[in-house]
């Protein structure tokens, strides 16, 4: 048979089955605005745990790890340094923010801005912040799954039309089900993420080389300086290193999606107890690099590295496989594009929308209009990914040095009684106009440092700043944060 | 909002040491272990050792919140 034909019956029969579960997954449950954005805060320890792997693994851990590695060398290290760190942040902040959300029903991150700063301009701000850096993260979604596609079908099927069809399923399995079918379609993932990249991690290495370590050994000979920092590149070394590393870790769980995973816990423990686990997940993402760094041996001359890992499985498999891989792929693409909608669609609603044009919406008026913008989402994201071409991704970079500017609200917010919603207010704008201006002038890295980590130290020079000259408005939560006992009135969102 | 104890937040920045700030100390090729170069296998080390670190600041967390999470409601 056709080996296109058979790769994209494999890639079609698991996104089907994916979509499938997602639909199936609203059954038991009526969609109210709760039920629909945070699941009813009812999901336990393997669900939250499915719901966070299922979105933090993007495509970009899948197609972009393996693509530095072949491109960049050593630098891609760093993937490895942030994402144990993330969790260990996120143990520190999720818990406390899953305490306040559960008392005064918080469904969005723009939600804890406010309740905390009491500021409906600055949780609209955060909101718009965070809509605005998904876009481009959503769009890299696209064109990791239109690549899989392309490659899978030897380039039969135009990449376009698998996007529509694709966000069409993404669109609609949201559409119904919300968060919780979200989470379901993770197992699937999931195990078919986990599986092929152990088995391509360990298999690739050891038909071409005979081992992992005579892989190294032919790459220490072929290319020695790849493998120590700054690798391949001229300018990625440790300070880039370092700064990179602490700016993500930080900034990671700002992703107004990962933020609002906290939300959808039965209780802060589990929260924690995740933190814990969650870096063994990470395991896959060497094996990632293994792959990308056979690649460079065995197809030193690809045009484009992010489609290293494609290539090498197209070359070295069957047919049936290579769909296995990219309907694994397609679903990683899937699952976090479908919480990045849900949470943009629902920030824009609930957070922009509703209190600066209309304040009088019902609950479930604000539903509906989420829902109406997760097909506008979608559009758009469509609109952009077939009319733009590679450069999204400086765009995605962005977007990370402009939401971990969010963190200095959030950790003084819950730890600091004395920060001032201004104080907040000022730094965030200060760290995204150091971050904007430095990545689009391409001084990015800037003195060897990352520049989303240089806005991130400018932000907070000025939050601090700003909060101890300037005398501190109390409005909204001084009392919360002294007694957990006693509900607000008039703060509580609902 | 309640903070973290001192000692758990000490436990976090072991990981933060060992994978982030000390890069210059490993990141290098040899020694080699099971074929890997040693700043790899280094990385892939701590991915196995932070849980360890952050399961002794999960114990210490709890003992200073017996079950509050779930006992205070909406």
């Amino acid at each position: 048979m056709d080996p296109r034909v058979v790769a994209l019956s494999v890639i079609s029969c698991i996104v089907l089955l994916g979509s499938l579960i997602g639909f199936y997954a609203r059954s038991r449950h009526t969609m109210s605005l709760e039920q629909w954005t945070v699941g009813g805060r009812g999901f336990g320890m393997v669900l939250v745990w499915l719901l966070m792997a299922g979105e933090v693994y993007t495509t970009f851990t899948f197609l972009g790890a393996s693509g530095w590695a072949y491109s960049r060398g050593a630098p891609v290290l760093y993937i490895l340094g942030y994402q144990p760190l993330m969790y260990v942040v996120s143990f520190y902040i999720l818990p406390q923010v899953w305490e306040l959300g559960r008392k005064y029903h918080l469904q969005t991150q723009a939600d804890f801005f406010q309740v905390r700063y009491g500021s409906t301009y600055l949780s609209a701000f955060v909101a718009l912040l965070g809509v605005v850096c998904l876009i481009p993260y959503l769009q890299l979604q696209l064109t990791g799954l239109g690549d899989i596609v392309e490659i899978a079908s030897f380039g039969a099927i135009p990449r376009a039309v698998a996007m529509v069809i694709a966000f069409a399923l993404v669109a609609a399995f949201v559409f119904v089900s919300g968060i919780r079918g979200v989470a379901w379609v993770s197992i699937l993932k999931d195990i078919l993420l986990l599986g092929s990249a152990l088995f391509i991690g360990i298999a690739i290495p050891y038909i071409y080389f005979g081992g992992v370590g005579s892989m190294f050994s032919a790459l220490l000979q072929t290319k020695p300086h790849h493998l120590v920092m700054p690798g391949s590149t001229p300018n990625l070394g440790h300070g880039w290193y370092i700064s990179t590393v602490v700016m993500v870790a930080l900034g990671f769980y700002m992703w107004p999606q990962f933020f609002a995973t906290a939300f959808t816990a039965k209780s802060g423990n589990i929260l924690r107890r995740n933190a814990v686990v969650m870096p063994l997940y990470s395991v896959t993402t060497p094996l990632m690099f293994f792959v990308g760094l056979s690649a460079l041996l065995v197809l030193p001359r690809l045009p484009d590295s992010n489609l290293a890992l494609l290539t090498l499985v197209r070359k070295t498999f069957p047919a049936w496989f290579l769909g296995l891989i990219g309907g694994a792929g397609a679903l990683t693409a899937m699952v976090p594009a479908a919480v990045q909608l849900l949470t943009g669609a629902t920030l824009y609603a609930k957070n922009l929308y509703r209190p600066l044009f209309s304040p009088e919406m019902t609950d479930q008026q604000v539903a509906k209009l989420a829902k109406a913008m997760v097909l506008v989402l979608t559009l758009g994201a469509l609109a952009l990914a077939i009319t733009t071409s590679i450069t999204f991704v400086s765009l995605l970079l962005l977007g990370y040095a402009g939401v971990a500017q969010i963190f200095p609200g959030v950790v003084f917010g819950l730890y600091w009684r004395r920060i001032s919603g201004r104080g907040v207010f000022a730094g965030m704008i200060c760290g995204m106009a150091v971050a904007v201006g430095m990545i689009l002038t391409k001084h990015d890295p800037y003195l060897g440092l990352n520049a989303g980590f240089i806005a991130l130290c400018c932000n907070f020079a000025v939050t601090v700043a700003f909060t101890l000259l300037v005398p501190a408005e109390q409005r909204g939560i001084e009392e919360l944060m002294a007694d957990q006992t006693t509900v607000v009135e008039g703060a509580a969102l609902s | 909002m309640r903070r973290p104890s001192l000692g758990s937040i000490a436990l976090g920045l072991i990981p933060f040491l060992a994978v982030c700030f000390s890069v210059p100390l490993w990141d290098r090729v040899y020694p080699r272990v099971l074929g890997i170069p040693f700043n790899f296998f280094w990385l892939i080390c701590w991915l196995l050792l932070t849980p360890v670190c952050m399961w002794g600041a999960y114990r210490l967390e709890v003992r200073h919140i017996p079950d509050k999470d779930t006992a205070h409601g909406s």
